[in-house]
């Protein structure tokens, strides 16, 4: 990805003459155009979301941070992000918890595990389910995951309803917790492909070497791939984790939303920006969709910070193994 | 989506068994199979027996009972190191038929329940005049809707994706490079909904131009550009730089060469990149619901007045909440989803095909 002047390929640098030539500049100046572009693009998504957000915070009367309600429409505009920020974490970390062990399991059954002559095969498999578009989730989700999970949430319930988590009266699972399951089955392609990437680079000297002194293949695993996939795995998860916090259309169609914060999360209510904004824009007026906006930029910030921080590990490491 | 085009680098045959030879007792290489056959028909058993309902709760019992039982087996016959071994592929191979499960269903139910009322009826004939509660109607109007938009996505977002890969690969050194090249990673994570809330307020609130087929294209290309980018880069970094350094010893100028010797030397997988890009860009909605706002009838025209898209159809079909917009909704995800697939295959045959010309 990076762009080092030791990399093998690309051309020595060359301040001739042909520089100069008219269809030189005309190209040079139209591919640095785009790349500017982009970044213009970028910029302009934060200034465009910010105006309209600083006017719709500037109406609220309620306190946009802490307010449980969403009521731009109303003569006494009040909303405020609480909850969608309560639903949206903790809906995307329940996910990564569920994803990132199943997804690195994955990624060493292809790598270290399946026959040779399956791997790439199975590795294709995998990426299908990156494919499937996410509102086909959301259909597969309400009409197929929900019916069949109140089985599950009752067993829950009858076991670990103590814990006020996961309490369960028996309504139609259309909740914080069924959007996790599902967001863990939409980001497990993209975490089981980046650690996948990573574990085919351990050094193989290292795993022979183990193999050599007797070592079981789980021994070799422990102890020369996971150490060395370890910042590849972090990274993946925090990739998974910024995909999951935009989800949008999958999370609209199944949960069934509401302004409180519920103590059990398997029960409906709750809500996610993202959901938010697909849900509540077409009852919005001129108020509600720039109070809309103004949520839209606390999950872009939210994005960014992770998406960030997720490459600056990838660098980092990449640096690192150099 | 770069990984699936790099060639993998060949894995060395998975880590061989050690000699059985050495007076230490193993299982049969049977062993596993019979164990998982015998799991399976006790999860059946034990589901039938205490009434359990749910599929999924047999095939649980029968996954902890084959790493509960491989494992007590291992630690006798075997010692405690194989059997943490044993533990840790059985462990490995349930996550794999973990993820398979949602995989399979989901095709399987959008198969079995789409095709009910999938014909030529269906994808000839938009839903005018159709009452949502009546059976009938098509998605005629939702893919042209798809089609116009996704062609005006890609038409404005791959030059600019293919020119900035350009940038970054041929001519790209310095901080622009490196900020550019940062930016495109951080834009590959914005979320669909951002770009839509962003067209939105710049095209719609500001401009005050009206709900059309070319704003949503203009969220979706914002979408498109970093994943375009970011393939054309990898497949521009494989062309050897020989060849580049061939023809400009030949005195070809620099923008020729790139025209007529990089770029036809990587075109198999820049049209991989692309073709995932756009399959990726069809199958999403919530810029659709912000900005094209859904219709019921044939609107040719993206530029002026709402039209539908596939996705958003499935949404609106969902939201009507009753069984005749559900078999609509589900044959809908049929043909989305094997518009998809059939461009996932294409572009990973031509991958295959087309392999990048690397020097050996």
């Amino acid at each position: 990805m990076d762009i080092s002047p030791t990399s093998a390929t690309s051309p020595p640098p060359r301040p001739t003459r042909a520089a100069t030539r008219a269809g030189d500049r005309i190209f040079l100046a139209l591919s640095r155009g785009s790349g500017v572009l982009l970044l213009v693009i970028m910029a302009a998504i934060a200034v465009f979301l910010t105006v309209r957000a600083a006017n719709a915070i500037s109406e609220d009367e309620g306190n946009f941070l802490t307010t449980f309600a969403w009521d731009p429409n109303s003569a006494h505009p009040t909303f405020g992000i609480a909850v969608l920020a309560f639903g949206t974490v903790v809906s995307s970390v329940i996910a990564m918890a569920i994803a990132v062990p199943i997804a690195v399991g994955i990624a060493l059954f292809v790598s270290h595990y399946a026959p040779r002559r399956l791997a790439s095969p199975l590795a294709f498999v995998i990426d299908l389910l990156a494919a499937v578009p996410s509102i086909v989730y959301g259909l597969w989700g309400a009409l197929f995951l929900v019916p069949h999970l109140s089985g599950v949430y009752s067993w829950l319930d009858d076991y670990f309803g103590w814990t006020g988590v996961f309490s369960y009266s028996g309504g139609p699972s259309r909740s914080i917790f069924t959007i996790s399951i599902l967001l863990a089955i939409m980001i497990l392609p993209i975490v089981t492909s980046v650690s996948r990437e990573v574990f085919l680079q351990a050094p193989k000297t290292q795993e022979e070497a183990a193999l050599a002194l007797g070592a079981t293949r789980w021994e070799v695993i422990r102890m020369s791939v996971l150490p060395f996939g370890r910042s590849g795995v972090i990274s993946a998860s925090m990739l998974g984790l910024g995909r999951a916090l935009g989800e949008t259309m999958a999370v609209a169609t199944v949960l069934s939303p509401g302004f409180v914060i519920n103590a059990s999360l398997l029960e409906p209510g709750g809500g996610t920006f993202a959901q938010n904004i697909a849900s509540s824009f077409k009852e919005s007026g001129e108020l509600g969709k720039d109070a809309l906006i103004a949520s839209g930029l606390v999950l872009f910030a939210l994005t960014l910070l992770v998406n960030g921080a997720a490459r600056m590990i990838i660098s980092r490491r990449k640096e690192y193994t150099a | 989506m770069s990984d699936v085009i790099v060639d993998r680098p060949t894995v060395s045959d998975s880590a061989p068994l050690p000699p059985a030879g050495l007076h230490r007792p193993r299982l049969p290489r049977w062993a596993p199979a019979v164990v998982a056959a015998l799991a399976v028909a006790a999860g059946v058993g034990i589901g039938l027996g205490a009434g359990l309902s749910s599929r999924a709760q047999w095939g649980l019992i029968a996954a902890i009972l084959f790493v509960a039982v491989m494992y007590a087996a291992a630690a006798r016959v075997e010692g405690l190191r194989q059997a943490k071994d044993r533990l840790a592929t059985s462990l490995v191979w349930v996550c794999f038929l973990l993820a398979v499960v949602p995989l399979v269903s989901l095709l399987w139910e959008t198969i079995a329940r789409g095709i009910k009322v999938l014909d030529g009826a269906f994808l000839s004939h938009s839903m005018a005049g159709v009452l949502t509660i009546q059976p009938g109607g098509g998605v005629y109007h939702a893919i042209i809707g798809t089609l116009e938009q996704v062609g005006i996505a890609t038409a404005i977002a791959a030059p600019i994706g293919l020119l900035t890969a350009i940038y970054l690969v041929e001519y790209g050194r310095g901080r622009l490079a490196k900020v550019v090249t940062f930016f495109v990673d951080v834009m590959t994570g914005i979320p669909s909904i951002v770009a839509g809330l962003f067209i939105l307020s710049l095209w719609i609130i500001m401009l005050d131009f009206s709900y059309s087929g070319f704003a949503g294209s203009m969220a979706l290309a914002i979408l498109m550009m970093p994943v375009v980018v970011r393939s054309t880069e990898e497949m521009l970094k494989l062309v050897p730089n020989e060849l580049r350094e061939a023809s400009l010893a030949l005195g070809v100028p620099k923008w020729r060469t790139i025209l007529k010797v990089v770029l036809p030397t990587a075109i198999g997988g820049i049209t991989t990149g692309l073709m995932l890009a756009i399959a990726r860009i069809a199958g999403e909605s919530a810029p659709i619901v912000l900005l094209v706002f859904g219709s019921q009838v044939i609107n040719n025209d993206p530029f002026e007045g709402a039209q539908s898209s596939l996705p958003y159809y499935i949404y609106e079909q969902w939201a009507n909440g009753n069984d005749a917009s559900y078999d609509r909704a589900w044959a809908a995800a049929l043909v989305l989803i094997a518009f998809v697939m059939i461009l996932n295959l294409v572009a990973r045959a031509i991958a295959r095909w087309k392999a990048p010309k690397t020097g050996r």
